[in-house]
């Protein structure tokens, strides 16, 4: 213990990261504290978001390798259906809208407005998964279903994981709008709006990479 | 009604793995029976089941892994055994038994006892480092260790109900695809590790959360703790790697559920994937484990040193360079698989330079240990042990970096000699010296060091008795995973390695018999200070065993070993800090929901493997319901008054007062005979 009372330029060994405090208290320095709740759950969850991305990215990549592996089967030209890819889209990103508009009725504590735009979300967000199954509906009817060929398995993974993100998204939102009716705008529950909100945005962007390298480039091709 | 679940499930055929079973099952039963008889499940439900405390919470992760260490040495044992008797003869493991025992060992030991130790040991000592009162989202954290613990008993179930896989513990395909692998093991082994890996994922954004959003006023990057660093890095890379393992793990389930092809050999399906995705979460996975190690040597070689770290920027610096550099190597792994010379050489370059920053942490710890005065308490022989035996393993990695050496050495016991030198004599080592460090800190009194440092030395020789001799048999060419052989000249390398087993054998009985004793003799092992090895960061400020709430009030920190510097004021002085203004304090409160979560998840694993379809419905329904109970809570929090935080800082104050006076008396003494 008693070296701590020797200085370090005394003691050509005792070179280390020996800052061990002035004792003056703190002025300007880059940690006040423990941050406040709604960033700390922000930014949670912005971390679970880009966890959920890099999960993605495996599907994409797999998908990349395996597009060409259609094993004498139907290949991307043949099968997508761009008009109705381009309705889902629709579909999703009006629902996105309608999901920012909640944020600005929530932020304004206006239960009739925040009810009436989530449902929005939901309905438009139903729309674009009903879409998606008479895709795949149609896919699998044409003998074209997953397990026709390794690269329809890596398609219907690829699309069906970003609809089941969906899926679990409208279950997350019915709780959401149930939670605001009968306990009001209590602060979790406005955190908890925050992430469902940034999450509904990231499944956009997910899509987008979806249909601009899936859909339009296999459709291309 | 019962899937595929006949009475034929269990292994009547197999009387070793049916005893092994029922002793397990015996024990378990016991330890129940004997629970219930002494009345301690409410204690156990209300003080550690529904715990959301992070320091409870972290005290289970080690438990945890502490049992399956001694399941995964149990399957040690075995295969050690096994090969010792079996030269030119069956020995008495069938082979798709042993098959079973190597998947399971070393599925065990990486995901239920290597991973739940470090996340154990972070989870206890990363927010007292930090100076604040619980992780960022304590529910989350115990819905995280239980998932962690439904994996692991999932994997035990297999013992009894079913079979583990055959297929090594990465499973790789077409082996582990339904074609060759028509049981249920695979299905086990791929359930066990999505629900203990999503665990797992949640504890690192939990875990990263902490680190970058929750610090003591004051507690700048540059301030932390190299613990904290560490955990920070391996955390990170836990958010960026397990979500690759999840999906590579689905995608052999849709394989073998439902007929998809990734990885089969028919319709284009493409195995090679499968190693390089798991590869691309399985490299980043070493780093996961072995760097929040790297920092518990980092506080213990200080503490014991009595000097700061050596080189705190250049360990900083190391450390991020080496959680980027590990997910730049991943086909190492894989050289023998055809990428080419140009791929290989570039990835063998990679390889290697990786040794640089951990090279530099190694100069680091020297240095630190340079001109100190050096306490070799048990801590402290684990990372001198792990010191040498790290540079040996790491030397041998380089060597397999080198792509036509690994032609000659892939797959053979060469490799197994290399992981188990650097897993063992870092990962493990540095999980027990955490535990040897921590432990008074969370239980309030210290463990026996004479057993303590037998258990090193039996466990330090018996490594290199046990491990040395496969760096000669894999010169020799003999491979791994072999039941049998018949090769006269193996037999005796394998004789010495079966006896270093016995030796580890011998350390982990100390350790057994050292908890044991250091529990009978509590009362004489207190640290009533809560500082018993004159610690120099945040966590050893509060009193042993800390209160809930850790902190009475956020330390003010104005330096990096911000305790080393209140103990030089407070000496200096020879006054304790002021008594602060005391303040209510709001705590979460303890929920079953981690418990439940877990339930639902065993439930719907369980159904999945065995295809009892109505139950998988019924265990979904269960998780989604036990979410909704747990979003309606509507109080979340309970608040400690002012009045009893008080209370419980003043008793600690005293303790700290007394000590003060008592170093200040002994100094002044010297200073006399001076
Ligand atoms: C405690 C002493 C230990 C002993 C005596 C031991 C022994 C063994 C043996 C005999 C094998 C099989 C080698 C072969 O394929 O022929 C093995 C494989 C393995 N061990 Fe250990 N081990 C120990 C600890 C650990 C630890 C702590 C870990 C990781 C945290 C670990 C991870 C593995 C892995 C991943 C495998 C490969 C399994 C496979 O082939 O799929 N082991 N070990
Ligand atoms: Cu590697």
């Amino acid at each position: 213990m008693n070296t701590a009372a020797l200085q370090p330029q005394d003691v050509p060994e005792q070179v280390g990261h020996s800052d061990a405090g002035t004792g003056v208290p703190h002025g300007a320095t880059d940690s006040a504290g423990p941050a406040s709740r709604r960033i700390i759950v922000g930014y949670g969850f912005w971390l679970f978001l880009l966890s959920d991305i890099i999960m993605f990215s495996a599907f994409f990549a797999t998908y990349a390798v395996l597009s060409g592996a259609t094993d004498g089967g139907p290949t991307a030209a043949q099968l997508f259906d761009t008009r109705n890819v381009a309705l889902e889209t629709a579909c999703l990103l009006a629902s996105s809208f309608a999901c920012g508009m909640a944020s600005v009725a929530v932020s304004e504590r206006n239960q009739m407005w925040t009810q009436l735009t989530l449902l929005a979300t939901g309905v438009l967000g139903a729309a674009f998964l009903a879409l998606e199954i008479k895709e795949f509906a149609s896919l699998v009817a044409r003998g074209a279903g997953p397990t026709r060929s390794a690269f329809l398995t890596a398609f219907f993974t690829l699309v069906g994981c970003h609809g089941l993100h969906i899926t679990a998204g409208l279950l997350w939102l019915g709780t959401m709008m149930a939670q605001f009716l009968a306990k009001g705008f209590r602060e979790n529950i406005r955190h908890r709006f925050l992430c469902f909100s940034l999450f509904w945005h990231a499944l956009d962007i997910i899509w987008i990479a979806i249909f601009s390298l899936v859909y339009l480039n296999g459709a291309r091709a | 009604m019962f899937g595929k679940l006949t009475w034929q499930a269990i292994p009547f055929d197999e009387p070793i793995a049916l005893g092994a079973a029922a002793l397990i099952g015996l024990v378990l039963c016991a330890v129940l029976v004997w629970v219930i008889v002494k009345g301690y499940v409410p204690y156990l439900w209300r003080e550690w089941i529904t715990s959301v405390d992070h320091k409870r919470i972290g005290v289970m992760y080690c438990v945890l892994a502490m049992i399956m260490l001694l399941r995964g040495f149990i399957d040690a044992l075995m295969m050690r055994s096994q090969q010792a008797l079996a030269l030119h003869a069956p020995g008495y493991l069938p082979p798709e038994h042993y098959d079973q025992i190597f998947s399971a060992h070393g599925t065990i030991m990486i995901f239920f006892v290597a991973m739940p130790f470090v996340i154990g040991l972070m989870n206890f000592a990363v927010p007292l480092q930090l100076g604040v009162r619980d992780v960022a989202f304590p529910t989350l954290n115990s819905v995280s260790f239980w998932l962690t613990a439904a994996g692991s008993f999932l994997v035990t179930l297999s013992l009894v109900v079913g079979e583990f896989a055959r297929t090594g513990w990465l499973a790789y395909p077409p082996l582990s695809e339904l074609t060759y692998s028509p049981g249920v093991g695979v299905d086990y082994y791929l359930w066990a590790l999505e629900i203990s890996g999503i665990g797992t994922l949640m504890a690192g954004i939990n875990m990263a959360t902490t680190i970058l959003k929750m610090r003591a006023p004051g507690l700048s990057y540059t301030r932390m703790p190299v613990f904290c660093w560490t955990s920070l890095a391996s955390n990170l890379l836990i958010i960026a790697a397990f979500p690759i393992l999840t999906a590579v793990l689905s995608m052999l389930l849709l394989d073998r559920y439902c007929g998809f092809h990734f990885f089969t050999n028919d319709a284009g399906g493409n195995p090679m994937m499968f190693v390089n995705l798991i590869w691309a979460w399985g490299h980043p996975e070493v780093y996961i484990l072995i760097l929040p190690a790297f920092g518990v040597f980092s506080e213990v070689i200080s503490t014991f040193s009595g000097k700061p770290l050596f080189g705190y920027r250049s360990m900083v610096a190391a450390t991020m360079v080496i959680c980027i550099l590990s997910f730049m190597v991943w086909l190492h792994h894989f050289f023998t698989m055809g990428a080419g010379g140009d791929v290989n050489g570039v990835f063998g370059i990679m390889s290697m330079v990786i040794a640089v920053p951990t090279g530099v942490k190694v100069f680091n710890w020297l240095f630190t240990m340079y001109g100190g005065r050096i306490r070799f308490t048990s801590a402290m022989l684990w990372s001198v042990g792990f010191m040498v035996t790290f540079v040996i393993g790491g030397m041998s990695g380089v060597l397999l970096a080198v792509p036509p050496a690994d032609f000659a050495l892939h797959n053979s016991l060469f490799l197994v000699a290399h992981f188990h030198n650097v897993i063992i004599g870092g990962v493990l080592f540095g999980a027990l010296a955490g535990t040897a460090y921590w432990f008074p800190k969370a239980f309030g009194f210290t463990l026996d060091e004479r057993l303590g440092k037998a258990a090193f030395w039996f466990w330090l020789v018996g490594f290199y008795v046990a491990f040395m001799p496969l760096y000669v048999l894999g010169l020799m060419g003999m491979t791994r995973r072999m039941q049998h052989y018949d090769q006269p000249e193996w037999r005796p390398w394998l004789l010495i390695a079966a006896a270093g087993v016995l030796l580890i054998l011998t350390g982990i009985a100390l350790q057994v018999a050292q908890l044991f004793v250091s529990i009978r003799t509590r009362n004489q092992r207190r640290d009533p200070t809560g500082d018993p090895w004159d610690g120099r960061t945040l966590e050893w400020t509060t009193a042993s065993p800390p209160p809930v709430f850790n902190f009475a009030i956020y330390p003010d920190v104005t330096g990096a070993e911000p305790y080393s510097g209140m103990k030089e004021r407070a000496l200096e002085s020879m006054q304790p800090a002021q008594e602060p203004k005391y303040e209510a304090i709001a705590i979460p409160r303890n929920t079953p929901t981690g418990f439940v979560t877990a339930f639902f998840a065993v439930v719907t694993g369980f159904a999945m493997i065995w295809h009892i379809w109505w139950l998988v419905t019924i265990g979904l329904i269960g998780a989604y319901a036990t979410f909704v109970a747990f979003a309606w809570r509507d109080v979340g929090e309970t608040e400690i008054p002012a009045e009893e935080v008080a209370r419980i800082d003043r008793a600690t104050r005293e303790v700290r007062a007394a000590a003060l006076r008592r170093t200040h008396a002994r100094q002044h003494e010297q200073g006399q005979s001076a």
